[in-house]
This record gives structure tokens, C-alpha cells and sequence, in this order.
């Protein structure tokens, strides 16, 4: 087992039993199913609007070379410089350079999972910049030194009390009992810090082609300060985010914010085409969006798993996901928890290291359902499996099914077995996930059902002897 | 500075799209029905005016922005001046619209003009930024502003209120619409454009919502006759 399965089954078995947190999971997540269908429910035809958006993102990842293209020349057009980077190191390496040239001691930073992704935030800091997380969930992962917990929801995990403390300790303030306390305290000690910023960074959700537009999208106003005060913006886009045309957006933004936070539409949906421009009295004066592969074409290289890069990490798949609900966003030990970060982890940063997310689901296909862009993610969970196994065989295997096979194929044999297990079931019941069960791997989860009085041909046999 | 890899990213991007995804990645067994435009799907909106209005203030309540109707120009300065009799504004900030100019001017209070440049931290500390808006969007309740229709960058969402103030016929009914208004009034779409469905808000302390985390907490529409 690499060492990531084992943290991973150790992370997961400690927090599926702990009720507390799955307590607080539940009601975090119980709020969002209700308004999400409510909101689903005013959609003309959701089914459609899914279709229609897989349709979108479709067109954009089949055609990925022309339209970065595009989005590269109406971006230039307008004097935002763009830059390609083959991985994190180059993106991180570029964005600390722009720091460095600029001569930037303060950075400002919304919310940006790709940043995660490839540790910007550390980078920048080594580089000796100043870095703050202004998204409220994200500013108090990054005071408690956690990564996020959930691509969306950062801080779901966290009670007000927990807050209130890391507040405390962090910033001194003082002692707060309500989330508006808490969120002004947040904006408080924010407002300086946007004033202060020698240089703003943030993620993009979509990328317009047609027009040349990155796409935020957020509900606090952080990212629009984050990119509206500092002289100096850097963007960091993976290249998975372009889409063709400006309409696109007309579907995807409310279908984003439905499917990620159960609104009608997410409160600032902000297109940036480039810096100030003539005319304009604010806005950045400098404007670099990093376009980031890091293996997305690894992803895209595997035609069968392409629409995994449709994601619009809206989470949905998340928030409806049995596993998820019960072992949390920090046992998965990637940037993208959930499903999504299930099937895609394994492109990114190799299969055998991170073949065990797959094989860690119950295949009940609610985040296929869930998904507002149609990704097959419990069938890629599937595909991932044979791929890993393809890969590496397991040498047991193959032996102990062909046995089984020829087991069953000789009815004799399974009759006369068949009685034996009865007797056997007590000792199997004794030993069941102990030292000395030789399946302990297996039934130490699971229970072994009681065995019954007489078998099925047994029934039928005493059935027909009676009439 | 960092070499560039987008010759490389490309190469990858093109040997990659060499192979064709399979046909289940399009619509899944569906296909977009012909005739129709991707919003055909979203929630409806009504094409009478007026209904567009009853639509636009149902989900302004539910996003808790304040819509309050203007009859004319005088209707406009009354509720501004009642807007900072009720808040308490010391100072706001705005800029030269149409709209807003004078009433705005009529306060009596100190005002910044964004327009004419701006101090950062003096924008900061204004009580109210009163801008006008690019259009309304029925459909979400939002507002879509442009550096040009809204005073720049930051009027809309750096001072603590914003009050936006509109007429009714720059309502329109979806995203697609105020798109197709923007390229009907612009060369080519403006390099900021934001939709403000809202005051800013915040979930992320218990799932619980909290108005005003770092945007505006309180965010009103005058909606001109």
C-alpha cells in the first residue's frame, strides 16, 4: 500500500467514527439539499440545462488548443500579459518573479483551488511575501495552518467555537459568539489588508474565448477587492477553464451557483478582460493570467475519462456523496476531495499512489446524478480501478477467482459443501476480522449474514415432496 | 523571468485531441433540443414589463437588496435623502451619471467623485457609494455594472451601502440579454464587468448566512419611471 492509501484509511477510519463530525457535516449539508431543489425546481427543465451545459464545456475541452489560442490574443489585445506553464513550479516560479520584479512585500489573495493545487501561497511566502487568504473560509483554514476542507466550503468542519478561538488566538480579538461577530471581525482586519496589498492574486472559474474575459466567480466581494485595489493582479487559470463563447455564461452562472451553493445566482459574478484601461480611474495597472496545464493534458490524453475536465467545481458531487459525508474533506489528503477529486487525482499525480480513492466508493452513482455537467464520475471510478489493475496486477487474484470459478461449475461438489459451511459458520462467526481470519481484510468491515436453516434447492426439494 | 511553455502545452493538447472522446461525453444519450437557446432551460421570465418588474423585486427580497420605486427626477432626490437620514451617511462616494448627478449633489453631504480619481482609503471610509448600472437582470435580480456605467472598479463594492439607481427600461430578462445590450452600446465588451445579485454574504461560519462580509451589507435599487 503506498504511504497515501495508508494515511488515507487511517484519516477515514478515525472520522467515520467520530459522530461529533459527521454530526456536524449533516446539518451543514441538510440546509443546502433543501434550497438546492427548491432552486432546481424554478428551472424550466434542469435535465436540458444539464445537457446543454455538458454540451458547452464539451465543444470548449475537444477544441482546447484553438481556443486557448483565442483567449491568449483578445487578452493580449487589451495589455494582459499571458503566461503557459507546464506545471505548478513554472506557474509558482513565474508569479514569484512578477512579485519580485515589482518589488511586492503584501499579497492579497481570493479563493483560488488550482493555488492550492500547486502550493502558491507557500511559494509566495518563501519568496518573503506577505500572503492573506481574503475568502472568510479560506482566511481561517490558513490561520489554523489546514488545507481547505471542501472545494467550496473550506471551513465546513469548523464550529463557531472553534472560530472564536483560532480568532482569538490569532488575532487577538475578542470573544465572539455569533457567525456575524465573527465574519466582521474577519472583514475588520480584511479592509486594511486590501487598502495595504502591493499586489492581488486570484483563481478564475471560467475563461471566455470569444471575448477575452476571465471569469470569477464568489459571494463575499473579496475576489472583487482582491482584484480591484492592488496595482499589481496575477490570475492563475487552468487551462480546463476556457470555454467558447460569452453566452456560455448565461447557463453556466446560474447553473454553478444552483448545483455549488443552492442560490439563483452567486452574489459577484466578475469578468476581468484586462487592466485599467484608457479611461478608467481604478482598477490594476499590471495583469498577468497564468495559464496552468500540471497534467490537465495527461487527463485529457485518456479520451475515455476527457469529460472529467468538463468540471466546474461547483462541489455538488461533494455534497451528495455518501463517502464524503462520512469520512470528510481532510481524509482524502488531496487539493480536490469528493468524487471529482477521486477520479481526477490519479491523472494528476499518479495512479498507483492514489488508486485507492477509486476503489473507495459504494458505486451509487448520486454524484453522476448530481453533477450539473453530465461527468460519468462513478463509471471513471470503475475505469480507474481496471486501469490501476491493468497497471499493477494483483497475483492472488487471478487464482482465487479462476478457483471459485471451478468450484462453481461443479453442482456435486457445492452440494456437498454447501452443509459443511453450516457447521463451519459458527467458527467463521468466532473469528470474523481477527488475527487468524485469513480474509481479515475483507470481513474485519463487514458483517457475515447468519447462515440459514436449509439452502434454496433444499426448500424446493421439501416444497415438491409435499403436494 | 521564466520561459514560456505554450508551444509545448499546445503539442501536448493537439497529440492528446488526436484521439477522439467517445460520443457519451456529448449529451449523454440526449441532445439539446433543436430550436432552442441553452437559457430556454433556466427559471422563466415573464415579457410583459411589468411582470419582468414583479420578477426582478420577488428575488430582490429574496437576496434582501431594497428596491424602492422613483415616479421622476425629484422622487430620486427625496429617496436619497431619506436613505441618509435612516443610515446615518456622513459622506458618500459616487460619480457623473445621468440618473444621479443632481439628486446626488443635493444632499449637502461631502462627496468623492470617482470619476475624477480617487484616494483608496478615502472611498474607504465613505458611508454609501451611489452609482448607476449597466442594466438589471430580471431572471437572477441582478445588477450589471461596467467601470464605465458605475463609477469604476471599486464604487460598487468597497463603501459599506450601495444604492443603484436605474430606470425600468434598463431591465432586461436573462444574462444572454444584458450580454447582447452590452455589445449593442460597446465596441466590444468592457474589460471589468460584474453582475451584484445582492448584498455581499457569506455561509461559510456554520452555513449560516451573514450579510456584508467583505462587499456592501446593505445594497439598494431606485428603479426610475
Amino acid at each position: 500500500m503506498s504511504t497515501e492509501s495508508l494515511q488515507f484509511h487511517r484519516d477515514a477510519d478515525r472520522l467515520t467514527h467520530d459522530l461529533r463530525h459527521r454530526g456536524l457535516i449533516q446539518k451543514a449539508l441538510g440546509g443546502y439539499y433543501t434550497k438546492r431543489d427548491e432552486q432546481k425546481a424554478k428551472y424550466t427543465d434542469w435535465q436540458m440545462a444539464r445537457i446543454s451545459a455538458a454540451a458547452a464545456k464539451f465543444e470548449a475541452v475537444n477544441h482546447l488548443d484553438k481556443y486557448l489560442v483565442e483567449l491568449t490574443e483578445k487578452l493580449e489585445a487589451r495589455g494582459t500579459k499571458v503566461f503557459w506553464a507546464a506545471d505548478g513550479n513554472e506557474a509558482a516560479d513565474y508569479i514569484a518573479s512578477v512579485a519580485r520584479n515589482a518589488g511586492v512585500k503584501r499579497i492579497i489573495k481570493s479563493k483560488t483551488m488550482t493555488g492550492e493545487e500547486i502550493h502558491l501561497g507557500q511559494a509566495l511566502e518563501k519568496a518573503g511575501c506577505e500572503v492573506v487568504e481574503s475568502d472568510l473560509g479560506e482566511f481561517i483554514v490558513q490561520l489554523r495552518e489546514e488545507p481547505p476542507y471542501h472545494i467550496v466550503f473550506p471551513s465546513m468542519h469548523l464550529t463557531r467555537g472553534e472560530i472564536n478561538a483560532t480568532f482569538e488566538k490569532k488575532l487577538g480579538s475578542a470573544p465572539a459568539d455569533t457567525p456575524e461577530e465573527l465574519t466582521m471581525i474577519a472583514r475588520n482586519v480584511m479592509r486594511q489588508k486590501y487598502c495595504e496589498a502591493d499586489m492581488g492574486i486570484s483563481g478564475a472559474n471560467f475563461a471566455v474565448a470569444e471575448t477575452g474575459h476571465i471569469s470569477i466567480t464568489e459571494n463575499e466581494g473579496n475576489a472583487r477587492l482582491s482584484t480591484t485595489l492592488p496595482k499589481l493582479l496575477v490570475s492563475l487559470v487552468g487551462i480546463e477553464k476556457v470555454i467558447p463563447k460569452l453566452d456560455d455564461l448565461a447557463l453556466l452562472l446560474p447553473m454553478l451557483a444552483t448545483a455549488g451553493a443552492a442560490q439563483n445566482m452567486t452574489c459577484y459574478n466578475t469578468l476581468l478582460g484586462g487592466p485599467r484601461q484608457p479611461g478608467e480611474t481604478d482598477g490594476p495597472q499590471e495583469f498577468h493570467v497564468v495559464l496552468l496545464d500540471n497534467r490537465r493534458t495527461a487527463l485529457l490524453a485518456d479520451a475515455e475519462q476527457r469529460d472529467a475536465l468538463h468540471c466546474i467545481r461547483c462541489g455538488a458531487c461533494l455534497n451528495v456523496c455518501p463517502i464524503f459525508k462520512n469520512i470528510g474533506g481532510h481524509s482524502y489528503g488531496t487539493t480536490y476531495q469528493g468524487p471529482i477529486g477521486s477520479v481526477i487525482t490519479p491523472h494528476l499525480r499518479g495512479l498507483q499512489s492514489w488508486k485507492h480513492l477509486s476503489f473507495s466508493s459504494s458505486l451509487c452513482g448520486a454524484c453522476s446524478e448530481a453533477c450539473p455537467v453530465k461527468i460519468d464520475l462513478h463509471h471513471h471510478l470503475l475505469q480507474n480501478r481496471r486501469n490501476a489493475i491493468a497497471q499493477k496486477p494483483v497475483w492472488w487474484e487471478k487464482p482465487i477467482f479462476a478457483g471459485f470459478a471451478w468450484f462453481m461449475r461443479r453442482p456435486a461438489l457445492y452440494r456437498f459443501a454447501a452443509p459443511l459451511l453450516r457447521i463451519g459458520a459458527p467458527v467463521l462467526h468466532a473469528i470474523r476480522g481477527k488475527i487468524f481470519d485469513p480474509a481479515r481484510m475483507w470481513t474485519g468491515t463487514r458483517d457475515l449474514p447468519p447462515a440459514p436453516p436449509q439452502s434454496f434447492k433444499e426448500y424446493w426439494r421439501k416444497r415438491h415432496a409435499k403436494r | 523571468m521564466p520561459s514560456d511553455s505554450r508551444d509545448k502545452i499546445l503539442r501536448r493538447i493537439r497529440e492528446a485531441l488526436a484521439v477522439k472522446a467517445p460520443a457519451c461525453h456529448l449529451a449523454h444519450g440526449g441532445s439539446p433540443a433543436a430550436g432552442h437557446a441553452p437559457t430556454d432551460w433556466l427559471p422563466p421570465v415573464p415579457t410583459s414589463p411589468d411582470g419582468r418588474v414583479a420578477l426582478f423585486e420577488k428575488n430582490s427580497a429574496d437576496l434582501k437588496t431594497g428596491v424602492r420605486h422613483c415616479a421622476d427626477a425629484a422622487a430620486v432626490a427625496s429617496e436619497l435623502a431619506a436613505l441618509a437620514r435612516e443610515n446615518a451617511w456622513k459622506s458618500v462616494a459616487s460619480h457623473n451619471f445621468s440618473l444621479g448627478s443632481s439628486a446626488v449633489q443635493s444632499m449637502g453631504l461631502p462627496v468623492i467623485f470617482t470619476d475624477r480619481g480617487y484616494e483608496t482609503s478615502a472611498l474607504e471610509r465613505c458611508d454609501a457609494g451611489i452609482s448607476g448600472c449597466a442594466c438589471l437582470v430580471a431572471q437572477t435580480g441582478g445588477i450589471m455594472v461596467t467601470a464605465a456605467s458605475a463609477g469604476g472598479r471599486a464604487l460598487s463594492v468597497l463603501p459599506p451601502h450601495h444604492v443603484v439607481i436605474a430606470s425600468r427600461s434598463q431591465l432586461v430578462g436573462n444574462l444572454a440579454d444584458a450580454f447582447a445590450h452590452l455589445r449593442e452600446s460597446h465596441k466590444e465588451i468592457p474589460a471589468f464587468v460584474s453582475f451584484i445579485t445582492g448584498p455581499s454574504r457569506t455561509g461559510d461560519i456554520e452555513r449560516i448566512l451573514v450579510l456584508g462580509a467583505h462587499g456592501p451589507k446593505k445594497l439598494t435599487v431606485l428603479l426610475v419611471a
